[in-house]
């Protein structure tokens, strides 16, 4: 694997030593992003995320292009982002295309993904396509980056794109030794960083970021702070790999029934105590590069949060 | 009827290796052309005399089978005690009902499954093993196909939806009149890969970082 550039200040606070904190923003099915953008110019605001990520046809439901999303909301808010790329729905050709454009238009970081199935999201006739999968996505930007030529040694025409790429991890996947193999090709494969699945535990954190520790890639762990009692269900319930400890949904569970005035403000103080817990623990880990905090629209804890870790 | 072709003998003899007393097993189903008991013994004693010559003595004994698709009868016809591996002469249907049906050895392929010329009628359930694409992996991947058996057909698995050992994707039985009769949620193919090598004392292979599928010798219609 060649030597890591930073291209991003992502990358390069990464590189820096910094820990470093990033969000999250899902465009919808729709031309107007006004929305995302108000969101991103919020956490542009903390001073403290370097960086979101965009949603690419997230749960396999379709949405506007993430690509144009990434470019439109880098430029009108100064915030740097993550275009989530997934092989899901392009085929090699196409992947160089984007990848090509979105270095094109400035953008500094692909997160490669494989993606949900077709079949999960709200076109489950589509064609799925899975030409490459996230790891060899991963090479594919690499080798277009370091080499200025595709995995099937076609050469690009001038400057070479300058990008870094990141890749997925889940520290919940049982067995856990599957998964450490898993981000190790995604290493030789040449990923810069790493981001996770939402995690809850601190304890299942822990134990991830030992055991991917001697893999040498920078790694943000993802939380979710959320905004409900049933948002906290959502994810024990039906996200794959996520659970969330009995004592955080048994709390979450008397907080819900306070009177509405004060809930909101219990719910938030509560967030903000548990999450700022939980990242100083997981900050003491090497492998822990940052947090990817994947509050999307929940702005009363994300300052909070990293202010009560970092004070 | 299926179609096979000749794997190279070099990388029969590579995934080998390891072993020293191998059972071909030849296939009278529909392969073709035929992989039955003359050819297993005409792969048996090429490969004991390569692996005579490049230094490591391979025994080979050979047999063949009605069918190495049926379930049923593989544990009647085939007896691999005091054998190490088995080299199917099969398609990639065989090779991995083999693996199924005898999961303490591993099943390697000796053939390239290029295609399935005609469709059988056969009464009951059946499941889809292999896609005939070509470039058979299974001596790779614990005697499982990734291409069938991954609802992505990935080639570095699992993915992020593999929880508890199943597949995110459920498939729907449907009967005569296009009604779903039952819904089956998978297994996760490489959660079945990973435990397979690990079983086998390969974890090496499912580590290895593996090549995308070439589609370019996938495109229909194929001729040989
Ligand atoms: S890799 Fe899979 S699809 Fe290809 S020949 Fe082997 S079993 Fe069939
Ligand atoms: S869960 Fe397993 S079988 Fe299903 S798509 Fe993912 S890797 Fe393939």
């Amino acid at each position: 694997m060649a030597e890591r550039k930073a291209f991003s200040e992502l990358m390069k606070k990464i590189e820096a030593g910094e820990f470093v904190y990033t969000g999250e923003l899902e465009p919808h099915r729709s031309i107007d992003i006004s929305d995302v953008v108000s969101w991103a110019k919020t956490l542009k605001e903390t001073g403290r995320i370097v960086a979101a990520n965009v949603t690419d046809n997230p749960r396999s439901d379709s949405a506007i292009s993430s690509l144009v999303a990434s470019y439109l909301i880098q430029k009108e808010t100064g915030l740097e982002m993550i275009y989530q790329l997934r092989t899901a729905d392009r085929n090699r050709l196409a992947l160089i295309s984007d990848i090509l454009g979105a270095a094109a238009l400035g953008l500094k970081n692909i997160l490669a993904l494989t993606g949900d199935h077709t079949k999960t999201g709200t076109t489950p006739s589509a064609k799925p396509v899975f030409d490459l999968d996230g790891t060899n996505l991963i090479r594919l930007v690499r080798s277009l980056v370091d080499e200025g030529k595709d995995l099937w040694g076609n050469e690009i025409h001038g400057p070479r794109p300058e990008l870094n790429v990141g890749g997925a991890g889940n520290p919940g996947m049982e067995p856990l030794e599957a998964e450490v193999f898993k981000l190790e090709r995604k290493a030789e494969a040449g990923a810069d960083f790493f981001q996770t699945q939402v995690v809850f535990d601190a304890e299942v954190a822990r134990r991830f970021l030992r055991a991917i520790e001697h893999i040498g890639v920078p790694t943000l762990i993802g939380i979710f702070p959320p905004r409900t009692y049933a948002q906290a269900e959502f994810f024990d319930k039906f996200v794959p790999g996520v659970s969330v400890p009995r004592e955080f949904m048994e709390k979450f569970a008397k907080l819900k029934e306070l009177p509405k005035e004060k809930r909101k403000e219990k719910i938030n103080e509560f967030n903000v105590d548990y999450f700022v817990s939980f990242i100083k623990e997981i900050k003491k880990e090497k492998a822990c590069a940052g947090c990817h905090i994947m509050a999307v629209g929940y702005p009363d804890v994300i300052g909070p949060i990293i202010e009560g870790v970092e004070k | 009827m299926i179609i096979t072709k000749e794997k190279p003998l070099d990388e029969i003899l590579e995934l080998l290796e390891p072993f020293s007393k191998v059972l071909v097993v030849g296939c009278d189903g529909c392969v073709q052309p035929p992989r039955g008991l003359r050819e297993a013994e005409t792969y048996a004693s090429l490969i004991e005399m390569a692996s005579k010559a490049r230094g490591k003595q391979i025994e080979c004994s050979a047999i063949t089978v009605s069918r190495q698709c049926c379930e049923e009868g593989l544990p009647n016809w085939v007896k691999p005690d005091g054998f190490d591996a088995m080299l199917s002469m099969a398609c990639g249907i065989g090779v991995q009902v083999m693996n199924i049906i005898f999961p303490e050895i591993p099943t390697f392929p000796a053939q390239n499954t290029v295609f399935m010329g005609a469709e059988e009628k056969r009464e009951g359930r059946m499941y889809e093993l292999c896609r005939a694409c070509g470039d058979c992996v299974l001596g790779e991947t614990g005697g499982i196909c990734p291409r069938t058996r991954c609802a992505k057909g990935l080639m570095n698995g699992p993915c992020g939806g593999c929880v508890g050992g199943k597949c995110e994707v459920t498939v729907q039985i449907k009967d005569w009149k296009g009604e779903v009769v039952e819904e089956v949620q998978n297994d996760c193919a490489w959660y079945l890969i990973f435990e397979r090598l690990r079983m086998l004392g390969r974890a090496d292979l499912f580590r290895k970082l593996r090549d995308p599928t070439d589609f370019g010798i996938w495109v229909p219609p194929r001729r040989i």
